[in-house]
């Protein structure tokens, strides 16, 4: 196989994978509509502060990844780009924690006899969010010492490529379920 | 280049990332779980045909959990059924089906070296064998295997403390499936692009044989599908291990009040028919694919209406996706949306109709050869009718609760799925058979195991619907106490005759597998006079399939007995002659 096809093929691969995590948080997201609708005792709370912040952080994060490109074309380090948007992605991490402290603080749990299925939905939303995000910290730390040792240039990185479809597959994702979770 | 090179045994047979040794693992692991799965319904036919008693039989089962001797008692029974429905829907007619097909057609009928990610492909199978080691473990648990049925509705699956096998073995199928889904998934990637990207030079996709294009729609279906179950798994997970509500609401257990509030029971009939229907077609669409290559060839004749073939599986794939509720009419759903889940089910017949009619019309006046693939391959269509039929009635929401949960419905699933899909597995195992092993199945014990199995299967699914009609309910394990039934029971015994004598006529099958893979008569080339690429390579297997270049394709599938041509069939890779103009 040449690496034209190769290439082709390893982001397919991808796409279709995309399709299939989509098709995984639609039905998340049509049981949560449908629960809503359905239960009585649906307890309404408010989001916390944390989940905005993190929302800046990882567009600001996928916003940064468009630079990469432009960057090899000039035959420039990518080193820190890629450096910083791994660095949001811990930060996003670390505010979507901060933001389930923040609800269990108020008294919104996952489980429990005080829980609600309003709060267990929102922690599975957000979990099942956050650990599909741990597989992009994987591909930004490999990217990161990859770009560190220069080994990445304008007709060589597929790796990084991927990495980048799949972290804004994240953004979006995350866009779209906050959107659910504050405004719906 | 061919990328043929040395393979030492773990890499050949174990670990092997060629795709025809794959295919080959799927299809046996595929088969012995058929035979675990058909045991189980043996056993359980002997249990419906002496109501009252409790089957030995059962004991012979391995399993700390049997080593009792009560024999077959109403929990164990509970576990059989459901261990068979999971064993056949999952293990055999998906895996067993898809894994195998897919795995060995599409490389060879596309004109590729292999799969474009041999690695995935090797992880798919290991996935599915992991799987296939966790279900078997949980017939050894102490509780039995899961109990819930093989829709494994909550809150029996939700509360590990509602019955035995709500237990630990429930815990273990949600490990497997989960383990099976990601195989299935990992699998399914590899299928849609190895047929959009590695096809041959000229294999456009209006020259793909139908098997392909049956398994990518399959595949597609699958990913699209298949990730619904997960999180429907994931849900449930958290309710019976972390005490979430997802599907749990007001109840009380062995009078203790338990805090769930909120859930339904419904979400999660929702989500898993939203996997549980498309599966239906997961599983017959690769059969209908086999099906259409098998009749082509051994009708001597195009197929006909290859476009409207086409057609008709993007519609059902499409309409799949949108009659899930027809399997919750009882669940106390709005008149006017069941009655919207009935015209989208109804709509599947024009398509399905599309289909028949154009096998029927590929045999009309054909100079059919009735090899053992053949009549497996009308066998699959004739069931295919058969059971449609009755899903006209299970499909409309105002008949479909005359019948709800009664044998009506296990005699239609079981022919329109289960044995269309088992007659176009036996019709693709014949058929490819000499392109597996390089040696011919023999013929005799082929019509044997057809006639066999044919006549068995509907001596046992035809009275069923007789019962269903007369009201008697799926999932029981004795009626004797209803007095309204007694006068069943010689159908019951009836339909147990025939089960076990199906179950042994499949032991002509094993044999004539298994003999035949070393003793049988060595095939040529190409055996059945075929047009696709598979027939192109060496009888001995090589990875990267051909030894040269690869084959350029010039035709379609389908030239068979064309007017002007030398034989009644043409290889795709024949040039077009001077002034011939492509079907």
């Amino acid at each position: 196989m040449d690496i034209a096809l190769r290439n082709t093929v390893k982001k397919q691969l991808l796409w279709v994978a995309l399709a299939a995590i989509s098709m995984f948080f639609a039905s998340m997201l049509s049981a949560f509509i449908v629960e809503k609708a359905d239960v009585g005792n649906w307890k309404v709370f408010i989001l916390p502060d944390q989940f905005e912040i993190s929302t800046a952080i990882i567009i600001l994060s996928s916003f940064l990844l468009f630079f990469v490109k432009p960057l090899l074309k000039r035959g420039k380090s990518i080193f820190t780009l890629v450096f910083i948007v791994f660095i949001l992605g811990i930060l996003f991490s670390y505010f979507q924690i901060k933001g389930w402290q923040q609800l269990t603080n108020e008294g919104v749990y996952l489980t429990g006899v005080g829980s609600n299925i309003a709060g267990s939905f929102l922690y599975i939303l957000t979990l099942t969010h956050l650990l599909h995000l741990v597989g992009g910290l994987v591909g930004l730390c490999i990217s990161t010492i990859k770009s560190k040792q220069n080994l990445y240039s304008i007709n060589n990185y597929l790796g990084l490529e991927l990495t980048s479809i799949y972290w804004h597959f994240l953004t979006v994702l995350w866009i779209i379920l906050f959107a659910f979770l504050k405004f719906y | 280049m061919s990328e043929h090179h040395k393979e030492n045994f773990i890499t050949k047979y174990v670990f092997s990332q060629d795709h025809k040794m794959i295919a080959k693992q799927f299809l046996i692991t595929g088969m012995f779980m058929a035979v675990i799965g058909m045991l189980m319904s043996a056993i359980f036919r002997v249990q419906l045909a002496n109501p009252g008693e409790s089957s030995m039989l059962y004991n012979l089962l391995p399993g700390a959990w049997l080593n009792d001797t009560g024999g077959l008692n109403p929990d164990k029974y509970l576990a059989l059924v459901t261990m068979h429905g999971t064993i056949l829907v999952f293990w055999v007619l998906t895996a067993g089906l898809s894994g195998t097909f897919a795995n060995f057609l599409i490389p060879l009928q596309i004109g590729a070296r292999d799969m474009a990610s041999g690695f995935l492909n090797m992880l798919s199978y290991w996935f599915f064998f992991a799987a296939t080691v966790v279900l078997l473990s949980s017939l050894f648990v102490e509780t039995g295997p899961a109990s819930a049925g093989w829709t494994i509705y909550p809150p029996l699956s939700a509360l590990p403390q509602a019955i035995p096998g709500s237990g630990t073995g429930m815990t273990l199928w949600l490990i497997s499936i989960t383990l099976f889904v990601v195989g299935s998934l990992l699998g399914g990637l590899n299928y849609i692009v190895t047929i959009l990207n590695l096809r041959t030079i000229g294999m456009t996709m209006q020259r793909l044989p139908l098997t392909i294009w049956a398994l990518l729609i399959t595949a597609i279906l699958g990913v699209l599908s298949f990730p619904v179950l997960l999180s429907c798994g994931l849900l449930l997970i958290f309710d019976r291990s972390f005490g979430t509500s997802f599907y749990l609401s007001d109840i009380i257990i062995n009078g203790e009040v338990l805090h769930n509030e909120g859930g339904s029971p419904i979400l999660f009939e929702h989500l898993f028919w939203f996997l549980g229907h498309p599966e239906v077609y997961i599983i017959l669409l690769p059969a209908l694919g086999i099906v259409s290559e098998v009749i082509a060839v051994n009708s001597r004749k195009p197929i006909f209406g290859y476009k409207a073939m086409v057609g008709a599986l993007l519609l059902i794939a499409f309409l799949s996706f949108i009659v899930w509720g027809h399997h919750m009419f009882m669940t106390g759903m709005n008149p006017f949306l069941g009655s919207v889940f009935t015209f989208t089910t109804l709509l599947i017949a024009i398509p399905s109709a599309v289909k028949v009619f154009n096998y029927l019309a590929t045999l009309w006046r054909a100079n059919i050869r009735f090899t053992p693939a053949m009549l497996f391959a009308i066998g699959t269509v004739s069931a295919f009718i058969t059971g449609g039929l009755t899903g006209i009635i299970l499909g409309d929401s105002a008949l479909d609760i005359n019948v709800h949960d009664t044998y009506f419905v296990v005699g239609h699933f079981h022919i329109v799925m289960g044995l269309s899909a088992i007659y176009g597995m036996f019709a693709g195992v014949y058929h490819w058979f000499p392109k597996m092993y390089g040696r011919m199945m023999n013929k005799n014990l082929g019509y044997i195991h057809f006639w066999g199995t044919f006549i068995c299967a509907y001596g046992v699914f035809f009275p069923m619907h007789f019962l269903g009609l007369a009201g008697l309910p799926r999932r029981y394990y004795s009626n004797s106490a209803f007095p309204m039934f007694d006068g069943l029971s010689d159908i019951n015994e009836l339909i147990t005759f025939f089960a076990l004598a199906g179950a042994i006529v499949q032991v002509i099958f094993l044999f004539n597998f298994f003999y035949s893979i070393f003793k049988g008569t060595k095939a040529t080339q190409n055996p059945w006079k075929s047009n696709t690429l598979e027939w192109t390579t060496p009888v001995e297997r090589i990875h990267g399939n051909w030894p040269g270049e690869l084959p350029v394709v010039t035709r379609w599938a389908y030239d068979y007995s064309k007017p002007g041509a030398d034989e009644d069939f043409i290889l795709q890779t024949e040039p077009l002659k001077e002034g011939e103009v492509e079907h």
